[in-house]
C-alpha cells in the first residue's frame, strides 16, 4: 500500500525528500552564530576573520571527514590527535635530516609530503587491521594507539619541541599562509578533501558498503560484503586524512611537541556528530561534518571577540552549543 | 651521548666495584607533556648523572607521571620498591598530592617539594620554588617602563590554575593606577596553537595594540606567527616567559619583537636535587625555603640563561 502511494508522488517531491534536511539544522546553527558574531563585533564579517576561522577549521575538518567514514561504519578512532602529533614530528625530523644533504628545499618538502602520506596510510592500516583481524574493540585499539603515538612524539622530541629547519620554512610556509584566487590554500584543500569524501561516501559502492556495515554488520556479511576489508579501509582513509591535515599544520608554526593535537579526536568526533552522523553508525553525510567543523571553530572565534562572557566559561558555552546543536536534530529517530 | 655512556659506566663500576651502602633519592616529576616539563625532565636526568658521578654513595631514581593519581602511585612504588631515603617531588597538583606526600614523610623520609607548594604546611623539609608572583610583577614593570606608562595591551593566559592566577594577579596589581589599558585577556593554555588562534582574534578585534603579555614562551611563539601573518610585527612587542632557549636566543640577537624574557626556570628541579644531595653528603644544615628569582632577561645578560643542549 505504502509503495503504491510512493509511486504516485511527483518527481519534484521525491527530489525534495532526498535533500538531507537534517543537515540543514547545523547550517541553521551556523547562520545563527554568524548573525550573533556580526552583532558582537564589526570586524567579525571581514574576509580576514572569516578566512582565519575557516583556515583553522581545516585541520579538524579534514580529520573529521575521515572520522565520518569510520563512525558511519560503526567504528571510532580516538588516536587521530596523537597520530597527527606523531606524523608532524616524524615529518619535520625527516625533512630536517634531508635538507642537511645537498637536496633543494623544494625536493625536501615534496619528499616530506610523500612520506607523511604513506606514514598516515600505514598508521591507519595498523589501527584497522588490529581492530578487524585482531577482533578487538575499536575503542580499545585506538585508545592504545593514542597513548603510543603520543609517547612516540614526546620521545622523538626528547620531551621538548621538534622545530623545522629554517632552510625549509621559506618554501613550505605558503602551503599554510599562501592564497590561491584570493582564498587561503588550507581552505581549498579542505574543500577538495570534503568533495572527494562526499563522492566516495554518497556515489560509490564502497560508500554504500560503509553505511551497510554500520547499520548491521551481520546482514552486510550475509550480503557478501567483505566487511573486514571495508572497515580496515575506513581507518586507512582516516589515516590519510590525518596526514593531509598534518601537511597543512606543519608550515603554520613549524613545530611539533607532546602537546600538539591534544583533544583533536574529540573535536573531530564532535564535528561529525553535530553534522548529523549517528554515533552508532549506519547513516551520515560529509556536508554535515564540514558544517560541524566550521561551527566549532566559529564558537571559539565569537568567544574571543567578546568580553561579555568570562574567559573561565568558554568551555561551558562550547559545551552548551554542541549539545544544543545535536538536540535540535534528534529528528524522527527520537532516540 | 658518549659522555652520558661514560658517566653511566663509571657509576656502574663504582656501584658494583665497591658495593657500599647507598643513599637512594627518589625524584618524582610530571611527564614531559609540554615544553616546560620537558625541560624539567632534561634537567633531572642531567643532574642525576652528574651527582651520581660526583657522589658514588648517592643513587637517584626518577619517575615521571602523567597525572596526579599516577604520581601518588609512583610515591608508593618509590617507598616500597626502591626504599628511598629522600624524596624530591614536583607535584602535579598541590591538593591531591598533599596527603600522599605526608604519608611518605611519616615514614621518616626526607622530603623536598618543588615549585607547587602542598596544601598543608609543615610536611616538607625543604621547599624549592620559582616565584610566580615576581614573574607577573617583573613582566608588568617592563611593559609599563617601555610604554612610558600608557598604551593598549592584550594578555594571553595559561591553563586556568593557581600558577596562572598568581602570575596574572601580580601583573594586574602592578598595571593598576597606570594609563595602560588591558584590552582583554584570554586563556591560551601554555600552548602554541592556542596562542596563534587567540592572537589572530585579538588582531581582528583591536586595531591598536602596543604590547602583548604572553606570559609563556610557547604561547609567545604562536603569537609571533599570528603577528607575522597579519603583517603587524612592527606595531608591538611581545613579552613571554620561562626562558625557552629559542626565545632567549632571540633576546640575545636583539630582536625588536622579543626584547626581553622573564625567567621561570625548569632547572629548579636541579637546584632541589643538589640541595637534597647535600643533606646526605655534607654536614651543612639543609632546611627551609629556597625561592628562585624571576629576573628580567635582556640582551645584556641573556647569555647567562642560554642552554642550547636543553630541549626547552
Amino acid at each position: 500500500m505504502a509503495r503504491s502511494e510512493a509511486a504516485a508522488v511527483p518527481a519534484w517531491r521525491t527530489r525534495l525528500a532526498r535533500i538531507p534536511w537534517q543537515s540543514l539544522t547545523p547550517l541553521l546553527g551556523l547562520a545563527l552564530l554568524l548573525v550573533i558574531g556580526s552583532m558582537i563585533h564589526p570586524a567579525f564579517l571581514t574576509p580576514t576573520n572569516i578566512f582565519n576561522v575557516l583556515t583553522r577549521s581545516a585541520f579538524i575538518g579534514i580529520i573529521a571527514v575521515g572520522a565520518t567514514f569510520v563512525i558511519i561504519a560503526g567504528g571510532i578512532d580516538l588516536s587521530v590527535g596523537s597520530m597527527a602529533a606523531f606524523l608532524a614530528g616524524a615529518m619535520i625530523l625527516t625533512m630536517n635530516a634531508l635538507v642537511r644533504g645537498d637536496m633543494t628545499p623544494l625536493m625536501v618538502v615534496l619528499i616530506g609530503v610523500g612520506m607523511v602520506l604513506v606514514a598516515g596510510l600505514l598508521a591507519g592500516a595498523a589501527n584497522g587491521i588490529t581492530i578487524t583481524r585482531g577482533r578487538i574493540e575499536a575503542f580499545i585499539v585506538t585508545l592504545g594507539t593514542l597513548g603510543i603515538f603520543r609517547s612516540l612524539v614526546t620521545y622523538l622530541a626528547d620531551g621538548g619541541t621538534i622545530s623545522l629547519d629554517f632552510a625549509i620554512r621559506g618554501v613550505y610556509r605558503p602551503v599554510f599562509f599562501g592564497t590561491f584566487l584570493g582564498m587561503p590554500i588550507p581552505i581549498w584543500v579542505f574543500a577538495a578533501v570534503a568533495i572527494t569524501g562526499a563522492i566516495l561516501l554518497h556515489r560509490t559502492r564502497f560508500g554504500r558498503y560503509v553505511r551497510a556495515i554500520g547499520s548491521n554488520r551481520e546482514v552486510a556479511r550475509y550480503a557478501a560484503v567483505r566487511v573486514d576489508r571495508i572497515r580496515t579501509l575506513t581507518y586507512v582513509i582516516q589515516g590519510v586524512c590525518v596526514a593531509i591535515a598534518v601537511i597543512l599544520y606543519v608550515p603554520r608554526l613549524g613545530s611539533a611537541s607532546g602537546s600538539t593535537g591534544i583533544l583533536w579526536e574529540l573535536e573531530a568526533i564532535a564535528a561529525v556528530i553535530i553534522g548529523g552522523t549517528a554515533l552508532k553508525g549506519g547513516s551520515g553525510h560529509i556536508w554535515g561534518t564540514v558544517v560541524g567543523a566550521i561551527l566549532l571553530s566559529f564558537i571559539g572565534n565569537v568567544l574571543n571577540l567578546t568580553t561579555a562572557i568570562s574567559e573561565y566559561l568558554n568551555g561551558a558555552v562550547q559545551g552548551l552549543i554542541i549539545i544544543g546543536a545535536v538536540f535540535l536534530q534528534r529528528g524522527r529517530s527520537g532516540r | 651521548m658518549t659522555r652520558k655512556v661514560r658517566i653511566l659506566l663509571a657509576t656502574l663500576v663504582l656501584a658494583t666495584g665497591f658495593g657500599f651502602a647507598q643513599t637512594v633519592i627518589g625524584v618524582s616529576i610530571p611527564a614531559a607533556t609540554h615544553g616546560w616539563t620537558g625541560g624539567v625532565n632534561w634537567w633531572a636526568a642531567e643532574t642525576k648523572a652528574r651527582l651520581e658521578a660526583a657522589y658514588p654513595s648517592l643513587q637517584f631514581v626518577i619517575s615521571t607521571a602523567g597525572s596526579a593519581a599516577e604520581q601518588a602511585n609512583d610515591l608508593e612504588d618509590l617507598v616500597a620498591i626502591h626504599q628511598i631515603d629522600a624524596l624530591v617531588i614536583l607535584p602535579f597538583e598541590s591538593d591531591p598530592l598533599t596527603e600522599p606526600v605526608a604519608a611518605v614523610k611519616d615514614q621518616g623520609i626526607f622530603v623536598t617539594v618543588v615549585d607547587r607548594g602542598l596544601a598543608r604546611e609543615g610536611i616538607e623539609d625543604v621547599y624549592v620554588a620559582g616565584n610566580n608572583h615576581a614573574m607577573g610583577r617583573v613582566s608588568a614593570e617592563y611593559i609599563i617602563d617601555r610604554l612610558g606608562g600608557e598604551g593598549n595591551i592584550v594578555v594571553l593566559r595559561g591553563i586556568p590554575t593557581v600558577i596562572d592566577n598568581q602570575r596574572v594577579d601580580a601583573f594586574m596589581e602592578e598595571i593598576e593606577g597606570t594609563n595602560i589599558n588591558v584590552l582583554d585577556s584570554r586563556h591560551a593554555n601554555w600552548n602554541r596553537d592556542d596562542g596563534f588562534e587567540v592572537m589572530q582574534d585579538f588582531l581582528t578585534r583591536f586595531p591598536e595594540i602596543d604590547a602583548v603579555w604572553a606570559q609563556d614562551d610557547d604561547i609567545a611563539l604562536g603569537v609571533i606567527e599570528a603577528l607575522a601573518q597579519a603583517g603587524r610585527t612592527d606595531e608591538m612587542f611581545v613579552v613571554g616567559g620561562a626562558g625557552m632557549k629559542e626565545m632567549i636566543y632571540r633576546v640575545m640577537q636583539g630582536d625588536d619583537l622579543v626584547p626581553v624574557n622573564v625567567l621561570y626556570p625548569p632547572g629548579m628541579i636541579a637546584t632541589a636535587m643538589e640541595i637534597t644531595a647535600l643533606r646526605f653528603v655534607s654536614n651543612i644544615p639543609i632546611l627551609g625555603s629556597y625561592i628562585l628569582d624571576s629576573p628580567l632577561i635582556t640582551q645584556e645578560n641573556a647569555a647567562d640563561y642560554y642552554f642550547p643542549d636543553s630541549p626547552f
